[in-house]
């Protein structure tokens, strides 16, 4: 007979562990139910393809496509800014720079990622929109632009860190090995170890993506939260979260445009989801590559 | 007999401490100089001098002087070129996770060969060379991870022999094989003496006994002696390289 403690023990850690999986299923389900709610009034074609979001007019439409592309566009325009920069300096920390200089870039990465997204939101009012604004001549700086360069930076630590690691593990032989047949370092870095990172790389910037669809405050911020369709990257647009975060508190609970956002939450975490499986396969999948050698 | 490499009063640190002291002595042109010795003994790091890969190490400190035809490899700028020169394969095979075929093209398209033709060429003379051909000329497109480890040793050989080196240095290269593959490799190796100057680092006394024409003795750093591989393995002068390749060593 097992003693008392060790079963305690035992069954603390199982409750812990399942207590993860049981919260995600718990969550989805709260979701679900208040969410559906919605389809009594809208159907999911009007839902996910109306062009009109106009929660509290008479009749209210509840259309999300120009918030579905506002999420979509601010996330593409981050990525676009960092996945190269991030990239780039995945490769200068992890391969080119001299210990000193790495422990310093490799601190101040982490540091990045600690600062809270209102305060970067607060920045990017304060100092990236009216810069914007000159720039372009705009009306206003509070733009997808924006909101992506802000993205940007949020996105920088995962990306670089998960990059750097993936770089580091790829077996030093296969440097030595390109080196030592007359290779230049820029030849090795880019004809060998990138390849062989290259499932990692895809990994890092699925969960930049994943980091940057969830990200709330800053957008709502500094997007200029304006439920159009949007058209170029210097106009202002509005998120599926910066909705939810801006309109939460004055829904009427029980209404119709209280369950359209708690579709706009299970919207969300469908795409959170989709993404974090697809880095989870590109990740495994390299190991899974890796062990075959 | 020309002199290929000459090694003046070299001396390698790692972090300070020697592993390679005052060491001189010359490679001949196309002779297969085999170093013995026990772990810890700077045969390694030796080798690695010659090509520079020890400068990957940013803790290690050389000085002396090593020539390659006369020129001191320390004062080039151009350490790709030094390194196409003197090509060095590993003691564990280590194919980049490319095909047969990209393993073998991969130097000289680091090197500018472009044309197909050329490249087809390069990779089929390489790999008869390294006589693995036959195993291979079937499956050149397939993962270089799919074959043996005595298949990737070889293929290793041609994938140094393919950039046209003029020295080639093995640091342990049948260490992780069976000896069947350790034969074939050795095969290999007599064949390339026409054509390169070979510099076999060996943990195996009887491969050196087998394979090189001179044979050298390293013991904690410094060498011991160095001779005809026929008179060191039979009259050394030397005690410990006496006891060294009769096994009483260690």
């Amino acid at each position: 007979m097992k003693r008392p403690f060790e079963f305690i023990i035992e069954k603390l850690v199982l409750i812990s562990g399942l207590a993860s999986i049981i919260f995600v299923v718990l969550i989805f389900v709260f979701l679900l139910k208040e969410g559906l709610s919605l389809f009594g009034q809208e159907n999911l074609w009007g839902f996910l393809f109306g062009q009109n979001w106009y929660p509290i007019s008479d009749p209210p439409q509840f259309g999300i496509l120009p918030l579905i592309l506002g999420s979509f566009l601010v996330t593409l325009g981050a990525i676009i800014i960092a996945v190269p920069l991030g990239l780039a300096s995945a490769i200068y920390v992890a391969e080119v720079a001299p210990s000193g200089i790495r422990d310093v870039l490799k601190t101040g990465i982490e540091l990045l990622a600690a600062i809270p997204s209102i305060v970067l939101g607060f920045i990017g009012i304060v100092t990236l929109a009216p810069f914007l604004k000159n720039v372009f001549h705009l009306s206003s700086g509070l733009t997808a632009l924006a909101g992506s360069i802000m993205l940007a930076f949020m996105a920088m630590p995962t990306i670089v860190s998960i990059i750097e690691d993936s770089i580091v593990s790829v077996p030093k032989s296969y440097k030595e090995g390109s080196l030592a047949l007359g290779a230049t370092r820029w030849q090795t870095i880019y004809r060998v170890i990138l390849p062989a990172a290259s499932s990692g790389i895809l990994a890092a910037i699925m969960l930049g993506i994943g980091r940057v669809v969830g990200e709330t405050m800053a957008v709502l911020m500094i997007t200029g939260n304006a439920a159009v369709m949007p058209t170029s990257f210097l106009q202002p647009v509005r998120t599926l979260t910066a909705t939810v975060a801006a309109e939460m508190g004055e829904a009427v609970a029980g209404s119709g445009h209280y369950y359209a956002l708690f579709a706009i939450g299970i919207v969300l975490f469908v795409i959170s989801f989709a993404i974090n499986l697809l880095a989870d396969w590109f990740l495994h999948r390299g190991k899974k590559k890796r062990k075959k050698r | 007999m020309v002199a290929k490499i000459t090694v003046d009063k070299l001396t390698v640190n790692f972090d300070g401490l020697a592993a390679v002291k005052d060491l001189s002595l010359t490679v001949e042109e196309n002779e297969i100089l085999g170093v013995i010795g026990p772990a810890n003994s700077g045969k390694t790091s030796f080798l690695k001098t010659l090509n520079r890969l020890n400068d990957l190490y940013p803790n290690s400190r050389t000085t002396g002087r090593v020539l390659l035809d006369h020129d001191d490899i320390f004062c080039r700028k151009e350490i790709q070129e030094l390194r196409r020169r003197v090509g060095i394969v590993f003691a564990m095979p280590l194919p980049l996770p490319l095909s047969i075929f990209d393993n073998i093209a991969y130097g000289p398209r680091l090197h500018g060969v472009k044309n197909k033709a050329r490249l087809t060429e390069i990779v089929e003379k390489s790999l008869m060379a390294a006589a693995i051909w036959d195993e291979v000329k079937n499956r050149l497109e397939t993962s270089a991870f799919k074959l043996s480890g005595g298949q990737q040793q070889r293929l290793c050989i041609a994938r140094t022999l393919a950039v046209e080196p003029e020295v080639i240095l093995y640091d342990e290269p049948c260490s992780g094989l069976d000896p069947i593959s350790t034969l074939k490799v050795e095969e290999a190796m007599r064949r390339l003496r026409q054509n390169y100057t070979q510099i076999l680092v060996t943990n195996n006394v009887k491969q050196a006994a087998r394979v090189s024409s001179r044979t050298a003795f390293f013991l904690m750093g410094e060498m011991v002696e160095i001779d005809e591989t026929s008179r060191l393995f039979t009259t050394p002068k030397d005690k410990r390289t006496e006891d060294y390749i009769t096994g009483r060593f260690g």
